[in-house]
């Protein structure tokens, strides 16, 4: 009898660490099927002439694979939304740890929260029938679909992300050090600045990284608020087409299993290593931060 | 020494109603911040609400659409993302709680359980285009389901699977360590302890998750672009390998690349409500019934 | 009459929101003597350090009635900034909480937040600390060293040297040998004693022989009241009240 009972308990056992490893199984899949598909591409254009090369016109004759303006598009989207997003996350995240009465923060947080589920396709459209006019008018320029209005649109999706882990981070900080530092007759701001957020860097880090990582894999956002050209960027008001946004709108058209198709596939494949490298450092730096944390006790 | 306190008494009287004043100015710059991020959710929310309420009536949730999609409603979009929404959790739930009984009563710390960790924490970090071109090469093309709901609800499934784990291996946390002693001191197996004390202990939590994969995988467009998701079809789904519409492509499709972009936007902002309706709604019985089962926790 | 309390403290009350901590405490400390508060613990003698340099302002819920008079002034007017208040009065806490920050960071930090700039003093003020504290020859090699390596009982004589910097008159100090081993509790004493010349200490302590060892005055607290205070060497001999005398003897075997 018992021993039957422990048969059932090591086959169950056995049956959840299967299934637990559907998800790593997936990642690895993912990489797979990118690779296979993404790889033909390269016998055509180098590796160099791809991620370099800067003319993208998959459908002329010849064609070009080219996605350096791509890349940059992406970069440069990220960038300038990380601009935005940085400060007011944190600025936001330390609001919510420090400085509210525990009632409104109990009210703000779930705000956050809903600010983050906000579907992506919703953010797009009003990004393009709210904030396109309005840039169009208030700085006189051709498009309001442009760099800058995917950045602002972005960091609508990447500040719950980098507000919810800083204001993690900032409430782990043990008290005693914040009161250390007010009975020496610092400041509330002080305390804040020269010690709190100090001690929570490597938390603040992590949640910048993250809610990067999540503006430049955002699709469709840029898809339909960044205006679609493929060019190197040379102004906030330019149009620009990063790597996602021409995956989401090419692959419909793209012959299967053609040149195009396997190019927006190695598309993918650079985006997704992109992210990879953005999630790698997010956790090297904060699992160093848990070891710390651990030895200072 | 008296010298030396004046240096101090003097310093000190000097800089402090400039330290007050700094802080004061910046602490108004950080509630700023605060009230930005509110009031971008009321724009978009109240925008979207004011546009959109006049174009939800009884026909427009019940009709198909008509005229190329410049009338009607858009019922089969309405059924379809609930079937890659509900699809999809059938789908992950149970692997996802699977795996988070796995990593929070199971696993050992070691090897293999960083990589599982690693997996899952990087799978919660691919970009949901990328899930769209997995779902295209692998479940579309590979295991020739073609552009279907089932692809689509796997494409889905497989986003917010690290969703589910997260949630749950958080509601099994919450489960205190003496329920489980208890149960394990009276002579119950893990299994036993697991099924009968923790999990219908963390089950409330573990829903209230479920319900934030089902809003994430209702509102996603990427993924479903390639694998499951048209532009137009006049029927209603009648098995799962047909191909759908959906309200997120619904609103990117009329947006974007319609007939006449003009004349659909009521359709738009009617579609956009109630995408942002159901998605929001959704959120906040998540976020209500938590906040509801940690006071009942205290 | 005044002037020969440092800090008269008058009918204070305390309530952390509907439940209240202290009940009419009335209390004059001398300047330059060691005054220890004892009692069980949750008898309020900490949340009693801590309205003193009004740190339970930190506590959102909390409510203060009454008067606790440094030198002339009353603290809990409203028009008393607390910043300026925790520079005359320096606190050292249970646990030893050094920033992860330097050696030299740690007790200069202080005088930087209060706007010192003369660099030449700060290191001089530093090393007068240190020294004060009985550390500097422990550790004037790793000045510069993350004050999180130090050892638990350098860590505290870190933080005191930390609260010293700023030249406090008043040092309080809850429990601060609670979490170190004998030896370091030794030092720790030792210090107090050298140190009461300079301050007034008021220490909160639930070890009563360390009370008789460091103090010259001591306050029984308990259930939120005061029920005694005299000279420590009267109150440990000659108890005036029958519930003190139960404690102190209880404790005693």
């Amino acid at each position: 009898m018992t021993n039957a009972r422990q048969q059932t308990d090591k086959s169950v056992r056995f049956i959840f660490f299967v299934v637990a490893l559907a998800s790593t199984l997936i990642l690895f899949m993912i990489m797979i099927f990118l690779f296979t598909e993404g790889m033909p591409i390269f016998k055509k254009v180098s590796v160099h002439q791809f991620i370099f090369g800067k003319y993208w016109y998959p459908t002329s004759s010849p064609p070009d694979f080219g996605i350096f303006a791509l890349i940059a598009a992406s970069i440069s989207v990220t960038l300038v939304s990380a601009v935005i997003s940085i400060p007011l996350g944190v600025m936001t995240a330390v609001y919510l740890a420090e400085l509210a009465h525990k009632r409104t923060a109990e009210i703000l947080k779930p705000i956050i929260e809903l600010l983050a589920a906000l579907p992506s396709v919703v953010i797009g459209f009003f990004g393009m029938v709210v904030v396109a006019p309005f840039l169009q008018n208030t700085f006189g320029i051709p498009t309001g679909l442009n760099l800058l209005n995917a950045a602002l649109m972005l960091s609508f999706m990447s500040v719950p992300t980098i507000c919810s882990l800083s204001e993690d981070a900032i409430y782990s900080v043990p008290i005693a050090l914040k009161e250390g530092s007010l009975a020496l007759g610092a400041t509330h701001l002080e305390t804040l600045i020269r010690v709190i957020l100090p001690a929570s860097i490597s938390g603040i880090s992590t949640a910048v990284i993250l809610g990067m990582s999540r503006a430049i894999g955002e699709t469709m956002v840029v898809l339909m608020v960044a205006g679609g050209a493929a060019m190197v960027p040379s102004s906030l008001f330019d149009p620009v087409r990063p790597m996602t946004s021409s995956i989401a709108a090419e692959m419909a058209e793209a012959p299967f299993r053609g040149d195009h198709y396997y190019a927006l596939f190695a598309t993918g494949i650079v985006l997704f290593l992109f992210t990879l490298l953005f999630n790698i450092i997010a956790d090297r730096i904060s699992h160093k931060y848990r070891q710390t944390g651990e030895a200072s006790l | 020494m008296t010298q030396e306190n004046n240096i101090i008494e003097h310093s000190f009287e000097r800089v402090h109603r400039r330290r007050k004043l700094i802080q004061h100015v910046i602490f108004i710059i950080f509630r700023l911040a605060a009230l930005i991020n509110c009031a971008g959710l009321f724009l978009v929310v109240s925008f979207i609400a004011l546009k959109g309420y006049k174009a939800i009536t009884w026909e427009f949730l019940t009709q198909p659409p008509i005229d190329s999609m410049t009338k009607g409603g858009i019922l089969p979009c309405i059924i379809g993302t609930l079937c890659l929404g509900i699809g999809s959790i059938i789908v992950a739930l149970p692997v996802g709680v699977a795996s988070a009984i796995y990593l929070s009563e199971y696993a050992r710390p070691g090897r293999l359980l960083k990589l599982i960790r690693l997996g899952i924490s990087n799978l919660a970090g691919v970009p949901s285009v990328v899930f769209g071109l997995f779902g295209l090469a692998f479940f579309v093309i590979y295991l020739k389901m073609g552009e279907s709901i089932l692809a689509g609800v796997l494409t889905l499934a497989s986003l917010t699977l690290p969703v589910i784990i997260g949630s749950t291996e958080e509601a099994l946390k919450s489960v205190p360590d003496t329920y489980r002693e208890a149960s394990l001191a009276l002579g119950a197996t893990r299994w036993q302890t697991i099924y009968r004390v923790v999990l219908p202990a963390a089950l409330p939590r573990t829903l209230t998750g479920a319900i934030l994969g089902l809003s994430r995988a209702a509102g996603e467009t990427a993924p479903i672009m390639f694998t499951a998701a048209v532009f137009f079809t006049p029927h209603l789904p009648a098995s799962i390998f047909d191909k759908i519409m959906a309200m997120p492509y619904h609103i990117y499709v009329l947006a974007t690349a319609g007939t006449d972009i003009e004349a659909t936007r009521p359709l738009q902002y009617g579609t956009s409500l109630l995408l942002v309706a159901m998605v929001l709604g959704m959120n906040l019985v998540a976020i209500i019934w938590r906040s509801v089962l940690r006071k009942r926790m205290k | 009459m005044s002037e020969d309390y440092k800090i008269r403290v008058k009918h204070l009350n305390f309530y952390y929101g509907k439940t209240q901590a202290l009940y009419d405490i009335s209390m004059d400390i001398k300047p330059s003597r060691v005054t220890a508060l004892i009692g069980p613990s949750g008898c309020g003698k900490s949340t009693f350090l801590r309205c003193i340099n009004r740190m339970n302002d930190l506590i959102p819920i909390s409510r203060v009635e009454g008067e606790i008079v440094l030198d002339n002034f009353n603290i809990n007017a409203p028009s008393v900034d607390v910043v300026m208040l925790r520079c005359r009065i320096g606190m050292v806490f249970q646990k030893p909480n050094p920033f992860p920050k330097s050696v030299f960071e740690n007790v200069a930090y202080g005088l930087k937040v209060n706007g010192v700039k003369d660099k030449a003093f700060i290191e001089r003020r530093v090393e007068e600390s240190l020294r004060k504290a009985a550390l500097w020859e422990e550790i004037k090699d790793r000045m510069h060293a993350s004050a999180l390596m130090l050892s638990g009982g350098q860590q505290q004589r870190l933080c005191i040297a930390r609260a010293m910097a700023v030249e406090p008159e008043v040092l309080l100090m809850d429990e601060p040998a609670s979490a170190l081993d004998p030896i370091a509790t030794q030092k720790i004493e030792d210090l107090i004693g050298e140190l009461k010349e300079y301050y007034t200490i008021i220490i909160v302590t639930h070890n009563m022989q360390q009370a008789a060892r460091v103090s010259d005055m001591t306050a029984f607290f308990y259930m939120g009241k005061l029920i005694e205070m005299g000279a420590t060497d009267t109150l440990f001999t000659r108890p005036g009240l029958k519930q003190t005398e139960d404690y102190i003897t209880g404790r005693f075997g």
